[in-house]
């Protein structure tokens, strides 16, 4: 049986000025207007009852990381032979992440197919992964672009998190995930929570109750492979992108990147930093040759490997988690929902006799 | 909108003789709208103008260069076609430009500020004065000056400076003054080494996602900007605050004397960073130097796409 426990919502900060004692802590509070997951700082004010602005991305895969410090050296002897001294440079440290929503956490699940697989292992992303522990938090507020039900999680949803946070009254339930979150939740702070398991559970189902009725995908993956040579149907659904990176940039779920070398004189350092397949840069090949020359192309490949492609290799698993993120902070308005129902509802035109 | 049936009946008549006109209609939400392009009849019904109509739509013109375009225009995103009509960027026979008068638009970050958040909207209704707002189970009464852009408050041009229909009575310009840059003067007469301070940290956040410049109507590299180019090799891909505000920079100076103010850059920036107070900084330099103002006539050459032997206001030889 899983420990549960109870949290003051007083004594929330305290609690975390504890862990980052021993860990790196984030949790979000404002940067001018933007929500932030931001190192722990007593003197800041931590804002849990509502969505931020990025997820903890971050804190996993951070924006640009150097993978490998590298000198060039010439051989005094013969000037023409170059020596290379390179050097991993790997992350260490532990890092604990709280306040963040279920749909963010569940996020890094849709990394780890890609990054930790029988085939392949990531280092760097490992590194991060294995050492970053989530405190997530069931949410108290759905939003107008929230829909994990119709990607098979729901607000109180664990998948990936270490400890799930409930709201209760005069506090937070804290029930243990894994083995590790559980080593979070030795403070003295914290009191047995049994008699709030209750009212935890009617939270859940409650907050699960106010999302609207979660949308049929199963169609999805057959659908959007229906319309891929459509390129009429992704004109008109792509017309208003601006072909930026802030819907890629801000979703829990998007992991690609871009590595470059950057050298000045005799030393480098060679970066992997993030990149979005709504840039034109993306599929770039060295011929000059684009085979995603459009925007719509582009946004083609955004929605179809989520909702077609990534589930096609992974068991059925769609790669949004439903945060809205890319709803809510694209400046065109684009609405990923209305793309992939649009799809499943399309029908091609009979053909004229 | 006052306008809206005679502005939809007069795309109605438009529409036989054009590929696409581009207008607003309801978004995700109650307090959002979104760009929409008619391209059959029945698109037409979606249109919706507003204080909502936020998207400078101009920003679409290049790119659909060669087809006829219908766009529908406020004051300001006007100056926009106009600037991009004088720089040769798009063709005037191929745009068909729609006018209303605008009474103005909101600023989606001043209504956050006001509600705490605005995740949970369930209605919005905006009466000449008020915003009333309903999220999460309550009623929230704003004052409509309270939640407008700033820029709708310094604004001169409410109606279209060129249109080929315009739907609706002109209006005078509400703008008491040209106070558009009280702002950036209090900003101006801060020491160096506070206003370096604020750059530092508001550009901190950053996720270089590039939303500013893609939604500029003016950035005209589009798919060969410097800030990704690796061969001149002008920017690293490093996370710090010197690339992220070099980008800035060359940005502003790129917009210097073409830029209308229109906020489209802060407007589309999922970080709340308040790029056009750089952006007016740099025209109101060319406002002095040069007394002119982007956007507003057809016919006017930008000042730094003209080169004079002799500069009136740039004294090259008596230092
Ligand atoms: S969908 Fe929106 S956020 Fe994404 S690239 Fe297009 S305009 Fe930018
Ligand atoms: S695609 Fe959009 S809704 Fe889905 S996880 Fe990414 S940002 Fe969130
Ligand atoms: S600046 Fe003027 S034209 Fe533009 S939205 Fe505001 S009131 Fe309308
Ligand atoms: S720089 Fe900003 S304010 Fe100026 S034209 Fe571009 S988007 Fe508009
Ligand atoms: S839109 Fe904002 S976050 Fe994105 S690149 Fe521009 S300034 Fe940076």
């Amino acid at each position: 049986m899983a420990k549960v426990q109870f949290i003051k919502a007083a004594d929330v900060k305290p609690w975390l000025a504890e862990l980052a004692k021993e860990h790196r802590v984030f949790a979000p509070s404002y940067d001018g207007e933007a929500l932030l997951f931001r190192p722990f700082d007593p003197a800041r004010e931590i804002v849990l009852d509502r969505a931020a602005t990025m997820p903890p991305k971050k804190t996993v895969f951070p924006q640009s990381e150097q993978l490998v410090d590298f000198t060039y050296s010439k051989d005094p002897e013969d000037l023409s032979r170059i020596k290379i001294d390179a050097r991993e440079t790997l992350p260490s440290g532990s890092t604990v992440v709280f306040g963040s929503r279920p749909c963010d956490v569940r996020g890094f699940t849709m990394f780890d197919r890609v990054y930790l697989t029988e085939k392949t292992t990531d280092i760097y992303y490992k590194a991060r992964r294995d050492n970053t522990l989530f405190i997530t938090l069931a949410c108290a507020s759905i939003e107008n672009t929230c829909f994990c039900n119709w990607v098979d999680s729901d607000p109180c949803d664990s998948t990936g998190s270490d400890v799930l946070a409930i709201p209760v009254s005069g506090g937070y339930l804290l029930e243990t995930v894994t083995d590790r979150g559980g080593k979070l939740l030795s403070s003295k702070l914290l009191v047995d929570g049994e008699s709030k398991k209750e009212e935890a559970e009617k939270f859940c189902e409650e907050v699960a109750g106010a999302l609207g009725a979660a949308r049929d995908l199963s169609q999805a993956p057959e659908k959007l492979l229906a319309v891929f040579d459509n390129m009429e149907f992704w004109d008109e659904v792509s017309a208003k992108c601006l072909s930026c990176g802030a819907c890629t940039y801000l979703c829990p779920s998007c992991y690609c990147f871009n590595i470059t070398d950057e050298t000045i004189g005799m030393k480098g350092k060679r970066l992997r930093s993030w990149d979005n397949c709504m840039s034109a840069q993306f599929t770039m090949e060295a011929s000059g040759h684009n085979p995603r020359p459009t925007k719509a192309h582009r946004l083609k490949n955004r929605v179809g490997h989520k909702f077609s492609y990534y589930p096609a290799i992974h068991g059925g698993v769609t790669s949004c988690c439903g945060c809205g993120r890319c709803i809510k902070s694209c400046p065109a308005g684009i609405d990923i929902r209305e793309i992939v129902l649009k799809a499943i509802d399309f029908k091609p035109a009979a053909v004229e006799e | 909108m006052k306008y809206q049936q005679e502005l939809k009946d007069s795309i109605r008549k438009a529409l036989p003789d054009l590929d696409v006109v581009i207008a607003w209609s309801g978004g995700f939400d109650p307090l959002h709208a979104t760009p929409h392009f008619i391209r059959r009849e029945e698109d037409i019904d979606k249109l919706e103008i507003g204080p909502f109509s936020v998207h400078n739509l101009a920003t679409y013109l290049p790119g659909l260069r060669g087809k006829k375009v219908g766009i529908v225009v406020k004051g300001c995103d006007s100056r926009s076609v106009i600037e991009l009509l004088q720089e040769n960027l798009i063709n005037r026979d191929d745009v068909t430009i729609f006018g209303f008068p605008c009474t103005g638009v909101v600023d989606q970050s001043k209504i956050r500020k006001a509600l705490g958040h605005t995740g949970k909207v369930d209605f919005c209704q905006i009466t000449s004065q008020t915003v009333v707002v309903g999220a999460g189970g309550e009623e929230h009464k704003l004052r409509l000056s309270k939640v407008l852009a700033d820029k709708c408050f310094t604004c001169q041009y409410p109606n279209a400076l060129i249109s080929d229909h315009f739907v609706g009575e002109k209006i005078n310009p509400s703008a008491q003054s040209e106070a558009g840059y009280d702002d950036l003067e209090a900003f101006e007469n801060m020491p160096l080494a506070e206003r370096f301070a604020f750059w530092q940290k508001e550009m901190d956040r950053c996720i270089r996602c590039y939303a500013c410049r893609n939604a500029c109507p003016m950035c005209v590299c589009r798919d060969h900007c410097l800030a990704e180019s690796r061969d001149p090799h002008w920017l690293s891909q490093e996370d710090n605050v010197r690339d992220k505000w070099m980008f800035q920079l060359i940005h502003a100076y790129h917009l210097a004397g073409r830029c209308t103010e229109c906020g489209e850059c802060q407007r589309a920036c999922p970080m709340d960073i308040p790029l056009l107070l750089l952006k007016k900084k740099m025209n109101k330099e060319i406002k002095e130097l040069f007394q002119y103002e982007a956007g507003v006539d057809p016919e006017a050459t930008p000042p730094l796409l003209s080169f004079k032997m002799e500069e009136e206001n740039i004294k090259e030889r008596e230092w």
